[in-house]
C-alpha cells in the first residue's frame, strides 16, 4: 500500500471470518500470544479490535472483544489475551485453544480508538497503557515504526512487574516511539527504584505536556483509564484530544 | 462490576445495524449532551448490554440478543448521527 | 458457520433433574449489573410499599429488621442459563410486609436504588414465595450482589429478584419493567422457559 493511502473500512467489510490458530505462545504466565490465519481478513488499522465467538459442543455460544496487536494488510492477525480468573472465555483461549484449531472472528471493528498515519502529522502522539491495555497501543507504535517519517510517539506503560509485560522485546527495539515502563507492584532486579503506582505527577513527568497539544490514547481497565483521563484534563490537556478504550467487564 | 465503553459494542452494531458505532454521535435524551458513542458507558451482561450516558448515567440504549433476533432499543438517545463512510 | 470449539463449555457443570429446562448447575455466583453499583448505607435506606390510594407503608433499616427474618434454602435460576442449587439466604418474608397493606391492584412494579425496575403479579410475591433478603450464603449481601437488601423470588428467573430494592408500587396492569421492556418475558417462569417475549 502506498504511503499516505488510508486503509478505508466500510461497514460491509465487517463480517464474520473463519480463522485458524497458527501459533500460540505464552506472553506471560497468564497471557497468550495467538497468531491467527484469517484468509478473508481485509486488513485492519492500528487500534482496531475483533470479536471472537466460541461455540461449545452443546451449541452454547459466547463472544468477547480483543484488540489486535497487528495492523496492515496481512491476513495473519496477532492477539495477546490476558486470562481473567473465573472467566468464561479467556481461560479457554489462554489454556486450551490449540494450534490448528478454527475459531470464528468478527471484524475489523473500531474506528475511534485507531491511529492512521497521515501527512503532514503535526501533533505528537501520546500512548498510555494500563496492563493488557497495551495491546492496541503496541499496534499503534508498531504501525508508527513502519513509517520513515511521522509524529513523535511516546508510550507510557503501567504494569505490575517485568514478568507481566507484554511485547517486552519488541518495545525495547522500537526506534520511533519513546517507551517508558512503570512497574507498580514489583520492580526489575537492580532497578534502583521501588515499585510505584502511577500518580498525576509521574504522569506529567512522563508524557508530552499540554502545550504540545498531543493526541492521546489511553487504554486499560476502566478505573485506570478514568483516573488517567481525569489527570490529563487537570494537567491542561483538551478532552477532545484524549481517546480512551476501557477493558474489563465480563471475563 | 465495572463498565466498559462503546468500543465493546462495535461488533453488535455492525452485525445488527450495519453501522460503525465508534464514530456515531448521539445526543442523550436525559441531559442533552452530544458525544461519540465510543465514549458511552457500557455495561455488558449475559442478559444484554446497557449503554449509559457518561455525563448523567441515563440509559441511552439496550441491546438484547434473543434466539432469532436482536432487540435494539435506542430510546434514550434523541438521535444518532452516522457518518458516511 | 459450523465451528465447534471442543473443550469450550462456558461455565457449564453437570446436569441435574432439579434444573429447569435449558439450565446448567454452577457453583460460583456471576454478577450482572445494568449500571453503577448504588451505594446505600443503612442510615439512609428505606423500603416503601405504595398503594392506589397513595398510602405509603415505609420501613427504615431498624424497623425493617424488627419485622423479623427467616432462613431459607432455595434454588435460583438465571435466564442466562445458570442455576445455583441449595443456596442459603436470610430475609424478611414479603407476606409480613404486606400484612397491613390494602390494595385492589394485582400487579407490582419493583423499584431499586439506581433506577432498575421489574414487574410481577402480587400473587407471585405472597404465600411464602418471596423475601426481602439481607444475607446470602451466610454473609450480609455485598453491594455487588444487591446489598443492603434485594428481592428474592426464587420461583421466577433471577432478574425478577431485584437488587438494591427500595420500594414496590401497586399497579392495575402488568406494566413492563426494565428487562421486560427490552425483550424479556413479562413473567419469567423458568419451568416454562419463559425467557423472551
Amino acid at each position: 500500500m502506498a504511503r499516505g493511502t488510508l486503509l478505508v473500512m466500510t461497514p460491509s467489510r465487517v463480517r464474520w471470518h473463519l480463522g485458524r490458530v497458527l501459533s500460540r505462545q505464552f506472553e506471560t504466565e497468564s497471557a497468550i500470544r495467538l497468531e491467527l490465519d484469517v484468509p478473508t481478513w481485509p486488513g485492519n488499522v492500528a487500534g482496531a479490535h475483533l470479536d471472537i465467538r466460541l461455540t461449545a459442543p452443546d451449541g452454547y455460544q459466547a463472544s468477547r472483544s480483543y484488540s489486535l496487536a497487528s495492523s496492515g494488510e496481512s491476513t495473519r492477525v496477532v492477539l495477546v489475551i490476558q486470562e481473567l480468573p473465573g472467566g468464561e472465555v479467556s481461560p479457554f483461549l489462554v489454556r486450551q485453544l490449540a494450534e490448528g484449531e478454527e475459531v470464528e472472528v468478527q471484524g475489523p471493528l473500531g474506528r475511534f480508538f485507531v491511529w492512521i498515519p497521515a501527512e503532514p502529522e503535526q501533533s505528537p502522539v501520546q500512548l498510555i497503557a494500563g496492563g493488557s491495555g497495551v495491546v492496541p497501543l503496541f499496534s499503534m507504535a508498531s504501525a508508527r515504526e513502519r513509517e520513515p517519517k511521522g509524529a513523535d510517539f511516546r508510550l507510557l506503560y503501567s504494569v505490575r512487574s517485568p514478568r507481566d509485560e507484554f511485547f517486552a522485546d519488541e518495545l525495547a527495539e522500537l526506534s520511533r516511539t519513546i517507551v517508558e515502563i512503570v512497574h507498580t507492584r514489583e520492580s526489575a532486579p537492580g532497578a534502583g527504584r521501588p515499585p510505584r503506582r502511577l500518580t498525576r505527577e509521574a504522569l506529567a513527568a512522563s508524557t508530552f505536556p499540554a502545550s504540545l497539544s498531543p493526541r492521546i490514547f489511553v487504554c486499560g481497565p476502566t478505573p485506570f483509564v478514568e483516573a488517567v483521563a481525569g489527570w490529563l484534563v487537570e494537567l491542561g490537556h483538551d478532552p477532545a484530544q484524549i481517546r480512551t478504550e476501557r477493558f474489563g467487564g465480563s471475563p | 462490576m465495572t463498565h466498559v465503553d462503546g468500543n465493546a459494542l462495535a461488533g453488535a452494531f455492525a452485525t445488527t445495524l450495519g453501522i460503525e458505532i465508534t464514530v456515531t454521535v448521539g445526543r442523550c435524551r436525559g441531559c442533552g449532551s452530544s458525544f461519540n458513542l465510543a465514549c458511552a458507558h457500557v455495561f455488558i451482561t449475559a442478559m444484554g448490554a446497557v449503554m449509559r450516558c457518561g455525563h448523567c448515567q441515563a440509559v441511552l440504549g439496550v441491546i438484547v440478543r434473543g434466539f432469532r433476533e436482536t432487540l435494539v432499543n435506542l430510546s434514550g438517545l434523541d438521535y444518532i448521527s452516522v457518518p458516511h463512510l | 458457520m459450523g465451528v465447534i470449539n471442543g473443550g469450550f463449555g462456558g461455565r457449564h457443570g453437570s446436569s441435574d433433574p432439579r434444573l429447569p429446562p435449558g439450565q446448567t448447575h454452577v457453583y460460583d455466583w456471576p454478577v450482572l449489573s445494568t449500571g453503577p453499583t448504588p451505594n446505600v448505607d443503612e442510615g439512609r435506606w428505606s423500603f416503601t410499599i405504595t398503594t392506589e390510594d397513595e398510602v405509603a407503608h415505609r420501613w427504615n433499616w431498624s424497623e425493617f429488621q424488627e419485622v423479623g427474618v427467616e432462613d431459607i434454602v432455595t434454588d435460583i435460576h438465571c435466564v442466562t442459563h445458570w442455576s445455583k442449587l441449595d443456596m442459603a439466604w436470610r430475609g424478611v418474608p414479603i407476606d409480613r410486609l404486606f400484612e397491613d397493606v390494602e390494595t385492589s391492584y394485582d400487579y407490582v412494579m419493583v423499584r431499586s436504588y439506581g433506577g432498575y425496575t421489574t414487574n410481577l403479579p402480587l400473587e407471585d410475591l405472597l404465600d411464602g414465595q418471596a423475601w426481602l433478603a439481607t444475607e446470602a450464603e451466610g454473609e450480609p449481601l455485598t453491594p455487588e450482589h444487591g446489598g443492603p437488601a434485594r428481592l428474592l423470588v426464587p420461583h421466577l428467573y433471577f432478574w425478577k429478584s431485584a437488587k438494591w430494592i427500595r420500594g414496590m408500587e401497586m399497579m392495575p396492569l402488568d406494566d413492563p419493567g426494565f428487562w421486560e421492556q427490552n425483550g424479556y418475558h413479562l413473567r419469567g417462569d423458568p419451568w416454562r422457559e419463559e425467557r423472551y417475549w
